[in-house]
């Protein structure tokens, strides 16, 4: 009855704005309890404003209907238990503060500033809302047609690239997943974000309202943490599909990475050689792992290699962490049903007692019984609410883990980088060996001068250019190693922030909710005092 | 058809009469107005103060005899025991000596593991302090086992009718052979408690069999045990199957029987119907009870867990991160040992309490099934007699031989009709007394146990807040840092 189904670590959306942030502080509990969840029914939960300080409603024991139901109603109707929260207690300082100090800086992904705490305050945010279905009348006459749904993408922003501080388009999956595609090419050697998985998508599949929220929820973190990302932030990819209306182009555009396709590097000019030289890195790459040739360029970057080892450590860490702060969350979880149930079973006897009295000490016993009731579903629901919490907090350790799959995606190019290089810079050395040896083999034999100077001009070709592609290969290994540098130094600076933010966070929610549930069991001890042992 | 002019005003209504506070004196197991040792002792010197008192109260149950007024003085209970239930009790004795209170205190102690294998048992001791005639000496120590406890319960069950015999802690088939510490502690405890309300039961610790229990050596124990397993077959649980048909009566056209006569008492059906949905709550309550004493424990080890991964995490990261990390890990596995700590706490102090109460419903159900037999036998030697009377009366008429044998059997009927009337209607004079004195004394139990309750939570909130509370000056520094 008091199911919880807050399993999905996602992250809720209920700030409209920065500036209403801080004015949903008292409101906080409540709007943050309702946990991002699947079912629609609950979208008007997140957006409402529960500003009543009603007193705690006393649990009716003498309504007809079963106070369970009541109580259970509550469940979707946290209006009418309220106002324990009220009262302001150092609790609620210390959230508060700790919130308003927050705003200030990067805050849980809503409003995304400029990293430096810095005057000029450029934020931009993105929502993901209103699915809806479409119909593609393009194959229509083929296939019957296929549906699909477009979401609404709004942004709101300040920074200057965009014509205008709030604007909305609609997108549909593949557009996100063409975007993707398409940064994953431009932004090589940068930690880009990955994309949510495409699944297999049955028209069965995308009416259930469950996945459409989880889609959208998907999409949405990943537009923002794309516009997190200081580089990719300005990419004029993800501002075209932000901001135009219309499907997007399939063009390529120029950005900073552009000029070099590392494919285009090798196989300048040579149409028919680029079988041939996935032929050779597939043997170069083989060749590694025997030790046969001896590749030119090593990854020397000790530095690298440090990092590397000591992000996958941590990554191995993290993981372990993330898996033992789920089953904390599930406890507290548990604890908090627990006390909840038992609180109603402590009505029902109250209920009871008060019916069926015929003595004082009955009447005594069912106040007795009632004070306990509402105490327990009183904490029952603090550890809700302190649950819902936690999990936003803790949730960071999950983004992280994602980020760290981001990372191994950019290690794949750099080790792809370096293979190009090394396959080009082998290719150098066997061209220049077979020149050579032709050019001793032309001395010796004179009639054969035609041919063999031709076959040696037509080397001497193909090894400039090599060494053409040779010298961009380098260049764009150099320039992979400079981004992987300076992305370790902001993941760092990041995680740095990241987390300490987390734990502040989640500290500052333990102790705030220990303290509010303290006070509610200090009442009720008070209360039943009287019966306090005066021995043992 | 026999409605008992007894039950009806015992039941006292919520106008409460002016002796209510006096009264509640009177239960001297009431904790909260536990009296002064001294005060106590001035009672005794001032008796007809006392006796005033008891008249007054007699007045208002209506000459009813009191169980609690037979003997006018009642005397405070010295109670030596490792943890004491209850508070003050009572004791009576007819030839209450001047010199020295009478006392009756006794503790089960010292669980020990006895045997091997699959007839391992634990033996507790009995320690006997008393300065009571009726018993050998002034201190004796014997060793029980769990099933001489029983023994003495089923006595006292067979003997004391209409009295709610305190209640044994279930017997454990699968549980016995692990022999967790929790649990030989949490036995040992109810045992005690056991006893204690037993020898504070001014009937019930006058009791023969008591002093058996107390005193007698291994072998008679042993023997007294081995003999009784023939006679008390029917347990009170076998009657209370039966008395469960009562309250539907189909069941019982369908068992053969016929219907079954019960008393008509509109109040008595009230506290039938009562008693049963009680134990349906209650038994929900020490369900939850229990699983929340689980939930604390699953919490704990969750926090012990998660704060050693997130230790190694910051044994990884290093500089003031992987700091931040280590120390927040450590709280983690601190507060995880509070956790532990309060989850015995409540176990001990709030559920086994409930479990008592469960246990103590389910006696009052074994009590009402022996009243409900009592009365039947009532109602059918009293048509035994009518017909008897019948028959008599038709055997005079033809002046039969038979004549005198017939009215000497009728002479015996009738007394034993009596006898039938007067068990029964002592035990619905017992049972009143004892109803009243259940529901004060579970007023205490649980406001005690509601009050250890908040206490325990309120003491661990604050733990957890203090602790996360000290860490957080310390986050700040080393963010900046």
């Amino acid at each position: 009855m008091m199911t919880y189904d807050n399993q999905r670590f996602e992250e809720p959306q209920f700030y409209s704005s920065r500036e209403e942030m801080d004015s949903l502080l008292l409101h906080d509990d409540f709007s943050k309890s309702k946990p991002s969840s699947s079912t629609g029914g609950d979208d008007d939960h997140r957006r409402r404003s529960i500003s009543t300080t009603a007193p705690f409603a006393e649990i009716p024991t003498s309504e007809s209907g079963d106070p369970l139901v009541h109580l259970s109603s509550f469940h979707q109707n946290p209006k009418s238990f309220n106002s324990f929260v009220d009262p302001p207690s150092y609790a609620d300082a210390v959230i508060r503060s700790f919130e308003s100090v927050q705003s200030a800086q990067i805050s849980d992904n809503d409003a995304v500033s400029t990293s430096e705490p810095s005057v000029s305050h450029y934020f931009i945010r993105i929502s993901v809302t209103e699915p809806r279905k479409k119909h593609d009348l393009a194959n229509s006459v083929v296939s019957g047609g296929k549906n699909y749904l477009t979401y609404l993408v709004t942004t709101w922003t300040n920074l200057p690239e965009f014509n205008g501080t709030e604007f909305s388009v609609r997108r549909r999956f593949k557009e996100v997943v063409m975007l993707s595609d398409r940064l994953s090419e431009s932004y090589r050697g940068f930690f880009i974000p990955t994309r949510p998985d495409k699944g297999v998508v049955e028209s069965q599949v995308m009416q259930k309202h469950e996945f459409i929220e989880q889609r959208m929820m998907a999409m949405e973190k990943y537009l923002r943490k794309l516009a997190a990302h200081p580089v990719i932030r300005n990419s004029e990819d993800l501002r075209m599909f932000l901001q135009v209306q219309g499907n997007l182009p399939l063009m390529r555009t120029s950005n900073v990475a552009a000029a070099v396709d590392l494919r285009e590097v090798v196989h300048q000019g040579k149409g028919g050689r680029d079988l041939v030289r996935m032929f050779k890195e597939l043997r170069q790459s083989v060749t590694y792992g025997w030790g046969g040739t001896k590749p030119p360029l090593v990854e020397e970057d000790k530095d690298f290699l440090e990092k590397k080892m000591k992000l996958q450590d941590f990554e191995l860490k993290l993981s372990n962490v993330s898996l033992q702060a789920e089953s904390l969350v599930k406890a507290q979880q548990d604890v908090g049903e627990t006390m909840g149930q038992l609180g109603l079973v402590f009505v029902k006897l109250n209920k009871l007692e008060t019916e069926e009295a015929v003595f004082i000490s009955q009447k005594t016993r069912a106040r007795d019984m009632k004070n306990m009731a509402t105490s327990s579903v009183k904490a029952s629901r603090l550890y809700r609410e302190l649950n819902a919490q936690t999990i936003k907090h803790l949730d960071k350790l999950h983004d992280y883990l994602g980020v760290m799959l981001d990372v191994n995606n950019a290690y794949s190019y750099r080790s792809k980088a370096l293979l190009t290089v090394q396959t080009v810079v082998s290719e150098i050395s066997i061209l220049t060996s077979r020149i050579e040896k032709l050019e001793a083999a032309a001395f010796k034999i004179f009639g054969a001068e035609r041919t063999g100077i031709q076959k040696i001009d037509e080397l001497k070709e193909t090894m400039r250019v090599t060494e053409d592609a040779k010298d961009r290969a380098v260049k764009e290994y150099k320039r992979i190693k400079e981004t992987n540098k300076t992305e370790f130094e902001r993941l760092d600076k990041e995680k740095r922030e990241d987390f300490f933010k987390m734990l502040k966070g989640f500290v500052v929610n333990q102790a705030g909710y220990a303290e509010k549930m303290a006070s509610v069991w200090e009442t009720c001890a008070k209360e039943t005092s009287g019966y306090a042992q005066s021995c043992s | 058809m026999f409605k008992l002019r007894s039950s009806k005003k015992h039941f006292r209504r919520e106008s409460t009469p002016p002796n209510q506070a006096s009264f509640a004196h009177l239960y001297i197991s009431d904790k909260s107005n536990r009296p002064d040792p001294r005060e106590i002792s001035s009672v005794y010197r001032s008796s007809s103060a006392l006796k005033q008192r008891f008249f007054t109260l007699h007045t208002f149950i209506k000459f009813r005899p009191n169980l609690y007024t037979r003997h006018p003085i009642p005397a405070k209970i010295m109670i030596t025991t490792q943890r004491s239930p209850t508070g003050g009790g009572g004791l009576q004795s007819p030839r209450s000596p001047s010199s020295q209170p009478p006392f009756l205190s006794v503790s089960v102690t010292d669980p020990a593991k006895m045997g091997n294998g699959v007839q391992a048992y634990i033996s507790y001791k009995v320690i006997t302090k008393t300065n009571l005639p009726e018993y050998q000496g002034s201190e004796k120590i014997v060793i029980r086992r769990y099933t001489d406890f029983v023994w003495l319960r089923d006595r006292l069950f067979e003997k004391y009718k209409g009295i709610f015999i305190p209640p044994l802690p279930e017997k454990s088939t699968v549980e016995k052979f692990r022999f967790s510490a929790e649990f030989i502690e949490m036995r040992r405890q109810a045992l005690d408690t056991f006893v204690n309300r037993i020898a504070l039961h001014h009937e019930l610790q006058q009791s023969e069999d008591l002093r058996t229990f107390l005193e007698a050596d291994e072998q008679t124990m042993e023997r007294a045990r081995s003999q009784d397993t023939g006679i008390l077959k029917k347990k009170p649980y076998d009657l209370m199957q039966i008395f469960r048909g009562v309250q539907s009566k189909v069941t019982d056209v369908v068992l053969g029987k016929e219907k079954p006569v019960e008393e008509s008492n509109p109040e008595y059906e009230k506290f039938k119907k009562y008693i049963f949905e009680l134990e349906d709550h209650l038994a929900e309550a020490q369900k939850h009870a229990y699983r929340l004493v689980k939930r604390h424990r699953e919490l704990g080890q969750s926090l012990a867990d998660f704060g050693k991964a997130i230790k190694l995490l910051g044994a990884c990261e290093g500089d003031a991160l992987g700091t931040a990390f280590s120390e927040l890990g450590a709280k983690s596995e601190m507060l995880s040992i509070k956790l532990q700590r309060e989850a015995h706490h409540l176990l001990m102090n709030f559920e086994e309490p409930l479990k008592d109460y469960v246990r103590a419903v389910q006696s009052i159900k074994g009590t009402i099934a022996e009243r409900a037999n009592a009365f039947r036998q009532q109602c059918e030697l009293a048509e035994t007699i009518k017909l008897k009377e019948i028959d008599l009366n038709k055997m005079r008429l033809i002046r039969s031989e038979k004549l005198f044998d017939a009215e000497h059997e009728y002479e015996e009927l009738k007394a034993n009709g009596q006898e039938a009337t007067r068990r029964f209607e002592t035990i619905v004079r017992l049972m009143n007394d004892e109803i009243v004195h259940f529901q004060e004394q579970k007023t205490q139990d649980m406001g005690r146990a509601f009050h250890e309750f908040a206490k325990g939570q309120a003491r661990l909130a604050n733990a957890i807040a203090d602790a996360w509370r000290s860490l957080l000056p310390k986050l700040d520094s080393l963010s900046v840092s």
